[in-house]
């Protein structure tokens, strides 16, 4: 096994007075997905925003995150995002009023000569639609604009956030296939609540529960494990409609079955805090 | 921005030195009782005749620091009343001279205007100021955070316009509206009476500080801090936000009108200059310099401001700074540059206002002590 | 008829200055959170140092081209303390939006009693060319140049900041960042060069309105930036906050109103219907006529 692209150690986060995250530790492989899973509610994205740096300011951080051997916590964002972090966070942000074209135009940077080949040949819609405002995308192209955004830049590690969430199931598949294509030249830390697309893409897994890792190691030993996966991520049973078991093949989860799935989820929130 | 913090510095050394354990304790029996001491010392001061010189300029018990006494007194109570607010709820409002300006010209309108007796005209103008402030709250409250301040600075203008208009003849536009003394009893009339008028706004004050403390340890003032904390965390607990919002809003205005009436008797009249968004601000520095949400700290910070205030003037004149360069001694004789120089620096280096103080202090003596040393 | 052109041209003339002072508010409420009390301070310093420039500056004057000069000098005045007040006093409190309010309240009681202590509390008659205290006859209405000239100048700036925000890489970060500024910085920007330069335009164009204005009253005081200043906050309101457009249409809405109802009604009336009209916006459209949610 070769050295880990990032190592996080014993990180803590505490928003507002309340223990989202309590010394979490894990690491990412340096190539390959790795996927971040747990109920909702756990950590998961305050994960990635912390290790980015965009942790809200009544927020406080501690433990240690290190991309190679550099030390990311004490960072701006900015400055992790140049040095090769790249982030697409939950919900896509991308500039509603602003065109495509502008979208992109925003991700290039002085000295460095913008990847525009490779995201088109990606996304060759984004290309079409260069002049429309992004506000008017469907979810599915804005999440394309997001990720190409950052693609337009090489990247030492990508951190993604939920890419398929509210997206209609053909959407997710198309997604989940340009996630297995940038995977194969860069590192990504996935967060995806959607078993079918972390079944098709995820090498390793770490999974969270009350603040804490609760598992990490192969992702796909992890999904044949029925009744492990139901009891860490709280799916297959009656309040999640996501088949866990591995029968089930089909990328499936529409956006009204997970809209659902995480009402009864926020539900029955308060039993499972800590 | 991530910014990795130390962990507060808020638990005890695991074994403290006995002089340390013994200091705050002491402090600790004292504090309940301080308030207590405050307010005897304001009850004797009318029937003392001492000169502090550099202080105030006549006797203790002379009409002029008398009533710059109550005057300070009445913004003491303002300023506890608009931490309400801005403190306990974490609502910036801009607009709460209007209805401290309600009071003053609502009381002087009705007495002079009116003719009516000070007993009814009292009593008319603190109930028109709290129904106002809940009218316009309920609509303000619509908005939030910095809208929420801006419509609030609008409403505020509108009665500054009102006033200086002169609408109807009614407010006496630029000049002001003395009040007319006919429908006063005797014993709030003339210099000699000053020393009535000092105790109601010590009455003033003393309720105002009872009220909010009184709400503020109520299950409604839970949830007003509960507001300033975290909103969403008020609306996940199935509570209207909104409806709390508008009872401290209301609750507060109508303690500012009630300090209108005091402060119109106090300098027998009103005049447009207390319409301005310039008074709000002022409360806010007040509240900002005291320590928002403390116990004490807003009441000490109207006090003091107010006297500031009113002593820079002659600290401005004194032979002192006329003796400095012309570009020092022209700016310290306005007491404006003073305190918003001293509230800047307040922001940064004292956020927690005049109420944090007692604490760094008592840190910085214990970090001097020899015995602390050997424990670090 | 003529009555109706010259409170049209005055009315314009009026929401001219309201634009030239809600712009740059608009846009550093959008982009930075920062609702500026000290922009009043921007406007006296560009007035002041106009004023004192067109007696003192060598060059500078109160006719013709050295008008134009401490004009100028007025502005870069404006703009240098603007960029000052966000280096030095803005930037240490990011993104704690309730410190950052206090510190230009604080400001703009300091610095406005600074302008008193120095030039005293009383209107001075401001310097300006002779042709701008006459008037042009326009289909009969006689309107004072004053107002005119307040027109053009904020008809140019208000096509030059939609030009610098629509073609430059900065301004493309300021529309960006008004949007969501967070994702800005997660695409490797950092936003914070870019909260300095939406001040110095505020700055300038506050220090322009300032000149100008004192042109069109013909006098100079401390307090006149803090009365403009609530009418620019219901212009930036009404507009929508961090939208430049959206100050330019609330800008004329107001100025007419007040205008044309201070005339045909009791004077003062349109103040008060200026602040009924932000009531009735705020109600129907919490994020104003245009722009991002006023929620922060």
């Amino acid at each position: 096994m070769s050295e880990p692209v990032l190592t996080v150690e014993n990180l803590s986060v505490r928003i507002a007075g309340l223990h989202i995250l309590q010394g979490v530790s894990f690491t990412v492989a340096p190539t390959g997905v790795t996927v971040l899973l747990g109920r909702n509610g756990v950590g998961k994205t305050t994960t990635l925003r912390a290790v980015v740096g965009l942790t809200p300011r009544n927020g406080e951080v501690r433990g240690t995150v290190r991309m190679g051997a550099q030390s990311l916590l004490s960072q701006r964002t900015h400055r992790l995002v140049r040095g090769g972090l790249g982030y697409v966070p939950e919900d896509r942000c991308v500039f509603a009023g602003l065109t495509v074209a502008e979208n992109l135009r925003l991700a290039e940077r002085r000295g460095t000569r913008p990847a525009y080949d490779r995201v088109f040949a990606l996304f060759p819609e984004l290309d079409r639609r260069s002049r429309q405002r992004a506000g008017s995308l469907s979810g599915g192209q804005q999440q394309m604009l997001a990720i190409g955004r950052v693609l337009l830049n090489d990247n030492r590690l990508l951190l993604v956030d939920e890419p398929t969430k509210g997206l209609a199931p053909k959407v997710v598949t198309e997604v989940a296939e340009v996630l297995e294509r940038v995977a194969e030249s860069v590192p990504v830390l996935l967060v995806e609540q959607n078993l079918a697309v972390v079944r098709r893409l995820a090498r390793d897994a770490v999974v969270l529960a009350a603040g804490r890792v609760a598992w990490a190691g192969d992702a796909q030993e992890l999904l044949l494990e029925t009744a492990l996966t139901r009891s860490l991520l709280g799916v297959g049973s009656a309040e999640g409609h996501q088949p866990a078991g591995p029968a089930t093949d089909q990328p499936v989860g529409s956006a009204t079955d997970r809209v659902a799935g995480r009402r009864a989820a926020a539900a029955s929130a308060p039993e499972d805090g800590s | 921005m991530t910014e990795v913090k130390s962990p507060e510095v808020s638990a005890p050394p695991a074994a403290v030195p006995d002089e340390l354990t013994e200091q705050p304790g002491r402090w600790g029996r004292l504090r309940p009782f301080l308030p207590l001491v405050a307010l005897v010392v304001a009850l004797i001061l009318p029937y003392s005749t001492l000169h502090l010189p550099g202080i105030f300029e006549g006797a203790l018990n002379s009409p002029g620091t008398l009533q710059l006494l109550a005057v300070c007194l009445v913004f003491g109570g303002l300023a506890a009343g608009y931490d309400l607010l801005f403190g306990r709820t974490g609502m910036l409002s801009f607009g709460h001279a209007l209805y401290f300006a309600a009071g003053v010209y609502g009381t002087d309108i009705l007495i002079t205007r009116a003719g009516l007796p000070l007993w009814q005209a009292a009593p008319l103008a603190i109930v028109g100021g709290t129904i106002l402030a809940g009218l316009l709250g309920a609509v303000a409250l619509r908005t939030v955070g910095i809208a929420f301040a801006m419509v609030t600075l609008a409403f505020a203008q509108v009665g500054a316009i009102l006033v200086a208009r002169d609408f109807g003849g009614l407010t006496g536009g630029e000049e002001g509206l003395p009040l007319d003394v006919a429908g006063l009893p005797d014993g709030l009339v003339g210099v000699t009476n000053t020393v009535n008028l000092y105790w109601l706004a010590l009455a003033y004050l003393v309720v105002v500080v009872f009220v909010v403390h009184r709400v503020s340890g109520s299950p409604t003032g839970r949830v007003l801090a509960g507001l300033r904390d975290d909103e969403r965390r008020i609306g996940v607990l199935g509570l209207d936000p909104y409806r709390f919002k508008l009872v401290a809003f209301t609750l507060a205005g109508g303690l500012a009108s009630a300090g209108g009436v005091v402060y119109c008797l106090i300098v027998g009249g009103a005049s447009p200059h207390i319409t301005s968004s310039e008074l709000t601000l002022s409360l806010l520095v007040m509240v900002v310099l005291g320590g928002p949400g403390t116990r004490w700290g807003p009441v000490l910070g109207g006090i003091l401001y107010m006297y500031l205030d009113h002593r820079l003037v002659s600290f401005g004149t004194s032979d002192a700074v006329n003796a400095l360069p012309a570009f020092l001694s022209r700016p310290l004789s306005q007491p404006l540059f003073v305190l918003g120089t001293v509230f800047i620096l307040a922001v940064y280096f004292f956020p927690g206002g005049l109420a944090s103080l007692a604490p760094r202090l008592a840190l910085l003596r214990d970090s001097l002590r020899p015995g602390s040393r050997q424990q670090g | 008829m003529d009555a109706i052109i010259l409170l049209t041209l005055t009315g314009l003339g009026l929401a001219a200055l309201y634009f030239l002072v809600a712009s740059g508010l608009s846009l550093v409420f959008g982009l930075a959170d920062v609702l500026n009390f000290a922009h009043g301070l921007f406007l006296g310093v560009g007035a002041y140092a106009t004023w004192w420039a067109a007696g003192n500056l060598p060059g500078a004057g109160p006719d013709g081209l050295g008008f134009v000069v401490a004009v100028a000098f007025g502005v870069a005045a404006g703009t240098l303390m603007a960029v000052l007040v966000e280096l030095v006093l803005i930037r240490p409190l990011y993104s704690r939006t309730i410190e950052q309010v206090l510190v230009t309240v604080g400001l703009s009681l300091a610095g406005v009693a600074l302008l008193q202590a120095t030039w005293g509390a009383d209107a001075r008659p401001f310097p300006r060319p002779a042709w701008t205290r006459e008037v042009t006859s326009i289909f009969g209405a006689q309107v004072p140049n004053g107002g005119l000239l307040l027109i053009v100048a904020a008809t140019l700036v208000l096509g030059a900041i939609l030009a610098f925000l629509r073609w430059t890489r900065y301004g493309l970060i300021i529309r960006a960042g008004v949007e969501n500024r967070e994702m800005v910085t997660a695409l490797g920007i950092d936003v914070r060069k870019a909260f300095t330069l939406v001040f110095a335009i505020g700055g300038a164009a506050a220090a322009l309105a300032g000149a100008l204005g004192s042109v069109y009253f013909g006098t100079v005081s401390p307090q006149q930036g803090g009365s403009l200043l609530i009418f620019a906050f219901i212009v930036v309101v009404i507009g929508g906050m961090g939208s430049v457009v959206g100050s330019a249409y609330a800008a004329v809405a107001v100025g007419l109103l007040q205008q044309f109802v201070n005339y045909y009604g009791t004077s003062g009336l349109g103040d008060i219907c200026v602040v009924a009209l932000l009531a009735v916006v705020l109600l129907l459209r919490p994020q104003g006529i245009a722009g991002k949610a006023v929620t922060a």
